[in-house]
C-alpha cells in the first residue's frame, strides 16, 4: 500500500463528494457554495493527477487490479478538464431553468469519479464498478430537468437501455471468468491457450455492452432521444466525457487481454466503425434539432475513433486518442455556441433558429463556421488532422477498404455540416439573440475555437504527448 | 537562410485579412477596407515580380526553398518554386488585385467580409503553387474550398446555394481519394517530400492506383468531362470576382497538379493512362464546344469554353513532349488572363442591364464603343488568333499532339474551329446586329476602374502574344528536365 499516492485524485474526489453531500443537507441555500467547491475539487484533482502520476510509466496497484500508466493519466486529465468546463458552463443554464441545485455538481463529480476508476481499471470487476458508478450518476443527470417530460423520458430510456447493456456486459464478464479463471486482464492474457472460441463469446458480449456505452451503430438507438431530451449542458457532458472513459476501457480491454485474439474481434470493430461512420453521416442529414444532429454526428465520429482501434497497432491506438481529444474540443466549442442561442430566458435548439445568424452575430457565426468545417474535416482545421492521423494508421495496416469508406462518408457528412453553414450564412436573418453571456461560456468558446483554428501551427505537441502511450 | 520570401507571399494576404477582420466597425468604412486589401495584394504582386526577376532561369532545381519541421518525424513544411510554378504564382498575384478593383461594381453588401475571403483565397492559392510536400499541398488545395464556398454562397446569384454545395461536394469527393493516395505514398516511400520522391521514384506496381487517385481529384478540379458539371453552375452563380478567381486560378491548380505530381511522381502510370486522358480531353474539347454553341447565358457559354480550353491543357500535358507541356502551361496562363477578362466583360454589361442572356443584348457597339473594342480583343484571344496570347499555347499543344498522336491532334484541331464559332457568334449577337432592346440605349461606357482592369488584362494578352520569349525562358529548363526524368524512368522500367 505504499503507492497509495497514485490514486490520491480518486480518493480526494470521493471524500469531497461525501463532504459536499453532508454540507448540502445541513446548510440551507448552499447550491452556489457546493457548486464552487466542486469546481475547486476538480481543479485540485487535476493538479494531483498531474503531480502524482504524470511521470509514472506503468505501475500496478491492489493486486494488479488497478493500473496507472501514461494512457490512464492522459485520459484522466482530459476527463477532469472536460468535467471542469462542463460544470463551469452549466451554472447559467441551470439558473435559467431554476434547477440550480446541489445535486448537479455532486452527480457530475460522482460520474467523473466513476470514469476515472474505469480508466484505471485492469480488472473486469473494477471496470464494472466504475462503469456503474458513472452510469447511475448519468441517469439522474439526464432527468435533471424533471418538470419537462422530455427530460424524464430521456432519463428513463437511458436507464432501461443502459441497464440492458450492463446486463449483457456482465454476462460477458462471467463467461470470460468461467473460461479463463480470472477477472484480471493480465492473468487472462496469460491464460489464453485453448478455449478461444468460448472466450470469443465473452468478448462479443462485452463489446456489445461497450458499443452501447459509446453509441456505436447498431447499438446507438438511445443516443438521439437522450441527447435531445436531456438538459443541454448534460448533453454536452454526454458527448464529451463518458466517451473518453469508454474508449479507454475499449482500448485496454481489446489490447491487454485479447490482443492475441485480434483475428476474432478485428472484424467486429471494423463493422462497428464502418456502420457508425455511414449511418451517422446519412441519418444526420434529415435532422432539424441541433442536439439530435449532434447525436448522429457523434455516432459518426465514434466510427472514426473505432477505425483507429481496429488497426491493432500502437499507431492506431494513438490516433484514436488524438481523435477523441480533438473531438472533445470541437464538441465543447459547438455546445458553447448552442448555449449562446438564448433570447428572453429561452434557449433555442432548432437548426432553423440559426438562420441568418451571421448578420447579427458575426463573431459567433465565424466560430460556428470554423467549428463546423473542422467537424467536417476540412483542412487546415484541427478536425482534419484528427481524421488524417486515423487514416494514416489505417492505411499503414493496408486496410484500404476501411480508409476509403471512411473518407467517402466524410463527404456525406460534409453535406449536413454545410447545410448548417448555409443556414447561418446564406439565409434570411431572424431576431437578435442576447449578447451578454457568462464568462465561462465566452472563455470556453474562445479557447476551444482558437485551439481548433491554430492547431495546424503546432501539431507536434499533442502527438508527442500521445506517442508516449504504448499499450502493446 | 535567406529571407523567407515565399512564406511571406503566403502570409501577407492573411495578415491583410486579419487586419480587415479586427478593424471592422458598425458602419463599415468600406472604402478603407478596399484600399487596405488592394494595397496588400499589390505589395504581394510586387514581391512576386521581384521573385521572378531574381529567379535563376538556367537551372531546373527548386529555388527559394524553405524547410521547417512541422510534424516531427513526419511532415516538413517545405515550399519552393521552379520555372513552372513561379508563373502561376505571378498569375495569382496579378489577378487578385484586379478582382479587388472590380468588386465595387458587383458586391453590394458585406464588402469587408468579401475582401477577407478573397485575401485568404489568395494565400491558399499561392500555397498550392509553391508547396513541395504532398501533405502541405493537400492542405492548401482543400483549404481553398472554404472561402470559395462562402464567396459563391453568400454573394452569388439566385441558385447560389445549389451551386455552392455542388462545387464543394464534387471537389471534396475527388480530393479524399487523393488523401488516401498521399498517405499510401508515405507508407510506400517513407516521405511526402516532393523533391525526395522525384529522386526515389515510386515502385511501378503501385503507380497505377495512385495515379488514378490523384487523377480523380485533378479531373474534378480541371474540370474534365464528365465531371465538369459543377463548373457552369458555380460560374453562373458566383459574383464576377468569384468567377474570375475560379476561372483564372482555381482551375489551374489541377493543371499544375497534373504536371507536378501525375507526371513527376508516376511516370509509368502516366504513360499507361495517356489514352484515357486523350479520350476525355478530346471529348471535352468537341462536346463542350457544341454545348457552348447552344448556350443562351453568356456566363455559361464562357464557362463551357473554359472546359474546352482546359481540355486542350490536359491534352498538351499528356503528349509528354516539350512543346505540348510548354504549350499547356502557356495555355493555362493565357486562359487565366482571357477568361478572367471575359467574365469581367460579362460583369460589366450585367451590372448595367442585370441580364446575362445573350438575346437581351445586340447592337451595343455604337452605344459603348470602348467596351466593344476590348471585348473584341478578348474574344479573339479566346479563340486563339495569332498575335494574341491564346494562340501561342494552343498552337504548341497541337504541335505536340501531332508528334504524338495524329488522330487525336486532328480531332482536337476541330475544337479550334468550334471555339472560333461560338466565340465569334457570341460577340456578333451581343455587340453587333440590330438594336432591338430600347433599354440598352441608356448604357454608359466603361467607367474608370473597369477600363483600368480590362486594360491591365489586355496589355499582357497582346504583349505575350507577340513576344512570349520571357515565359519560355522561365519554363524551358524545368520542362525539359521533367521530360528527361520521365524518359529516364520509362527507360529504366
Amino acid at each position: 500500500m505504499n503507492n497509495l499516492n497514485l490514486i490520491l485524485p480518486e480518493i480526494f474526489i470521493s471524500l469531497s463528494v461525501m463532504f459536499l453531500l453532508i454540507l448540502g443537507v445541513f446548510k440551507k441555500n448552499s447550491s452556489q457554495l457546493t457548486f464552487n467547491l466542486s469546481l475547486v475539487t476538480i481543479l485540485v484533482a487535476i493538479i494531483l493527477t498531474v503531480n502524482e502520476t504524470f511521470s509514472v510509466n506503468r505501475i500496478m496497484l491492489f493486486n494488479d487490479s488497478v493500473v496507472i500508466d501514461r494512457m490512464a493519466t492522459l485520459m484522466k486529465i482530459i476527463t477532469l478538464i472536460g468535467g471542469f468546463l462542463v460544470l463551469g458552463i452549466s451554472s447559467n443554464y441551470l439558473k435559467t431553468f431554476k434547477i440550480f441545485k446541489i445535486e448537479y455538481p455532486i452527480l457530475i463529480l460522482s460520474s467523473v469519479l466513476g470514469m476515472m476508476i474505469m480508466i484505471s481499471s485492469n480488472d473486469l470487476m473494477v471496470f464494472y464498478m466504475g462503469l456503474e458508478l458513472q452510469s447511475l450518476a448519468l441517469y439522474v443527470l439526464a432527468t435533471f430537468n424533471r418538470d419537462q417530460s422530455k427530460s424524464s423520458e430521456a432519463g428513463l430510456k437511458y436507464f432501461v437501455l443502459s441497464a440492458l447493456s450492463s446486463g449483457l456486459l456482465l454476462y460477458g464478464c462471467s463467461l470470460i471468468y468461467g473460461f479463463s479463471g480470472s477477472t484480471n486482464f493480465d492473468v487472462i492474457a496469460n491464460q489464453l491457450t485453448s478455449n478461444e472460441y468460448a472466450l470469443t463469446f465473452g468478448i462479443v458480449f462485452i463489446l456489445v455492452g461497450l458499443a452501447f456505452k459509446i453509441s456505436a451503430v447498431p447499438f446507438h438507438m438511445w443516443a438521439p432521444d437522450v441527447y435531445e431530451g436531456s438538459p443541454t449542458t448534460v448533453t454536452l457532458f454526454f458527448t464529451m466525457v463518458p466517451k473518453i472513459a469508454a474508449l479507454t476501457v475499449f482500448i485496454r480491454f481489446l489490447y491487454v487481454p485479447f490482443l492475441n485474439l485480434i483475428d476474432q474481434w478485428q472484424m467486429i470493430i471494423v463493422f462497428l466503425s464502418i456502420a457508425s461512420m455511414i449511418f451517422g453521416a446519412i441519418a444526420a442529414i434529415g435532422q432539424t434539432n441541433i442536439k439530435r444532429l449532434v447525436a448522429y454526428s457523434s455516432i459518426g465520429h465514434i466510427g472514426y475513433t473505432l477505425a483507429g482501434l481496429a488497426t491493432g497497432s500502437n499507431d492506431g491506438i494513438q490516433s484514436s486518442i488524438i481523435y477523441i481529444s480533438i473531438y472533445v474540443v470541437m464538441n465543447l466549442a459547438l455546445f458553447s455556441c448552442l448555449l449562446m442561442l438564448k433570447r428572453n430566458d429561452q434557449y433555442y435548439e432548432d437548426i432553423d433558429d440559426l438562420s441568418g445568424l451571421s448578420k447579427n452575430h458575426p463573431l459567433l457565426s465565424l466560430s460556428l463556421l470554423i467549428i463546423l468545417f473542422s467537424l467536417a474535416g476540412i483542412p487546415p482545421l484541427a478536425g482534419f488532422f484528427a481524421k488524417f492521423y486515423v487514416f494514416k494508421a489505417v492505411i499503414e495496416q493496408s486496410m484500404y477498404f476501411l480508409a476509403i469508406v471512411g473518407l467517402l462518408s466524410t463527404v456525406i457528412a460534409a453535406f449536413y455540416y454545410l447545410r448548417i453553414i448555409k443556414i447561418i450564412y446564406f439565409d434570411k436573418e431572424k431576431e437578435k439573440y442576447d449578447s451578454d453571456h457568462g464568462l465561462w461560456l465566452k472563455f470556453s468558446l474562445t479557447f476551444s475555437t482558437i485551439l481548433i483554428l491554430l492547431y495546424f501551427i503546432f501539431p507536434s505537441q499533442l502527438i508527442e504527448v500521445v506517442s508516449r502511450i504504448s499499450i502493446i | 537562410m535567406n529571407f523567407p520570401i515565399l512564406s511571406s507571399l503566403i502570409l501577407l494576404p492573411i495578415i491583410g485579412a486579419l487586419f480587415l477582420f479586427f478593424t471592422r466597425n458598425k458602419d463599415g468604412n468600406n472604402l478603407t477596407a478596399k484600399y487596405v486589401a488592394l494595397f496588400t495584394t499589390i505589395v504581394n504582386f510586387l514581391i512576386s515580380i521581384y521573385l521572378w526577376i531574381s529567379f535563376d532561369q538556367t537551372t531546373s532545381s527548386f529555388q527559394f526553398v524553405e524547410e521547417r519541421i512541422w510534424i516531427k518525424d513526419f511532415i516538413n513544411y517545405k515550399v519552393g518554386v521552379d520555372g513552372i510554378s513561379i508563373l502561376f504564382i505571378l498569375l495569382t498575384t496579378f489577378i487578385t488585385p484586379l478582382c479587388i478593383v472590380s468588386v465595387n461594381n458587383t458586391v453590394k453588401n458585406r464588402l469587408r467580409d468579401f475582401l477577407i475571403a478573397i485575401l485568404i483565397m489568395e494565400s491558399f492559392m499561392i500555397g498550392v503553387f509553391c508547396a513541395l510536400d504532398l501533405v502541405v499541398f493537400y492542405l492548401f488545395f482543400e483549404a481553398g474550398l472554404i472561402p470559395m464556398f462562402l464567396i459563391i454562397g453568400i454573394w452569388g446569384g439566385p441558385k447560389r446555394v445549389y451551386s455552392a454545395f455542388k462545387f464543394f461536394l464534387y471537389t471534396l469527393l475527388g480530393s479524399v481519394l487523393m488523401l488516401v493516395a498521399i498517405i499510401s505514398i508515405y507508407w510506400i516511400s517513407g516521405t511526402t517530400d516532393v523533391i525526395a520522391l522525384y529522386e526515389l521514384g515510386i515502385d511501378a506496381k503501385y503507380q497505377n492506383l495512385l495515379w488514378l487517385a490523384f487523377f480523380s481529384s485533378f479531373a474534378v478540379k480541371t474540370p474534365m468531362w464528365p465531371v465538369h458539371t459543377w463548373l457552369p453552375d458555380a460560374h453562373v452563380e458566383a459574383p464576377t470576382a468569384g468567377s474570375v478567381l475560379l476561372a483564372a486560378i482555381l482551375l489551374k491548380m489541377a493543371g499544375y497538379g497534373f504536371i507536378r505530381f501525375s507526371l513527376g511522381l508516376f511516370p509509368v502510370a502516366s504513360e499507361v493512362f495517356t489514352p484515357l486522358v486523350y479520350t476525355l480531353s478530346v471529348i471535352a474539347i468537341i462536346f463542350t464546344s457544341f454545348i457552348a454553341l447552344m448556350q443562351e447565358d453568356m456566363k455559361k457559354l464562357i464557362a463551357y469554353s473554359s472546359v474546352a480550353h482546359m481540355g486542350f491543357v490536359t491534352l498538351g500535358i499528356f503528349t509528354l513532349q516539350q512543346q505540348g507541356i510548354e504549350g499547356s502551361i502557356l495555355q493555362m496562363l493565357s486562359h487565366g488572363l482571357v477568361s478572367a477578362a471575359l467574365f469581367l466583360c460579362v460583369g460589366v454589361v450585367y451590372d448595367r442591364m442585370h441580364s446575362r442572356l445573350i438575346k437581351s443584348y445586340g447592337g451595343i457597339v455604337t452605344i459603348i464603343p470602348k467596351y466593344s473594342i476590348l471585348f473584341m480583343l478578348f474574344t479573339l484571344a479566346a479563340l486563339g488568333l495569332p498575335g494574341t496570347f491564346g494562340f501561342v499555347g494552343e498552337f504548341l499543344i497541337l504541335m505536340g499532339a501531332f508528334k504524338d498522336n495524329f488522330l487525336v491532334a486532328v480531332i482536337a484541331s476541330f475544337g479550334v474551329i468550334l471555339g472560333a464559332a461560338y466565340m465569334l457568334w457570341l460577340y456578333k449577337r451581343v455587340v453587333f446586329g440590330k438594336l432591338v432592346n430600347e433599354d440598352l440605349k441608356q448604357m454608359v461606357d466603361l467607367n474608370r476602374s473597369e477600363y483600368l482592369i480590362l486594360t491591365c488584362l489586355a496589355v499582357p494578352t497582346l504583349f505575350f502574344g507577340f513576344y512570349p520569349e520571357p515565359l519560355f525562358n522561365t519554363i524551358e529548363v524545368s520542362v525539359s528536365d521533367l521530360i528527361n526524368l520521365h524518359n529516364l524512368n520509362i527507360a529504366s522500367k
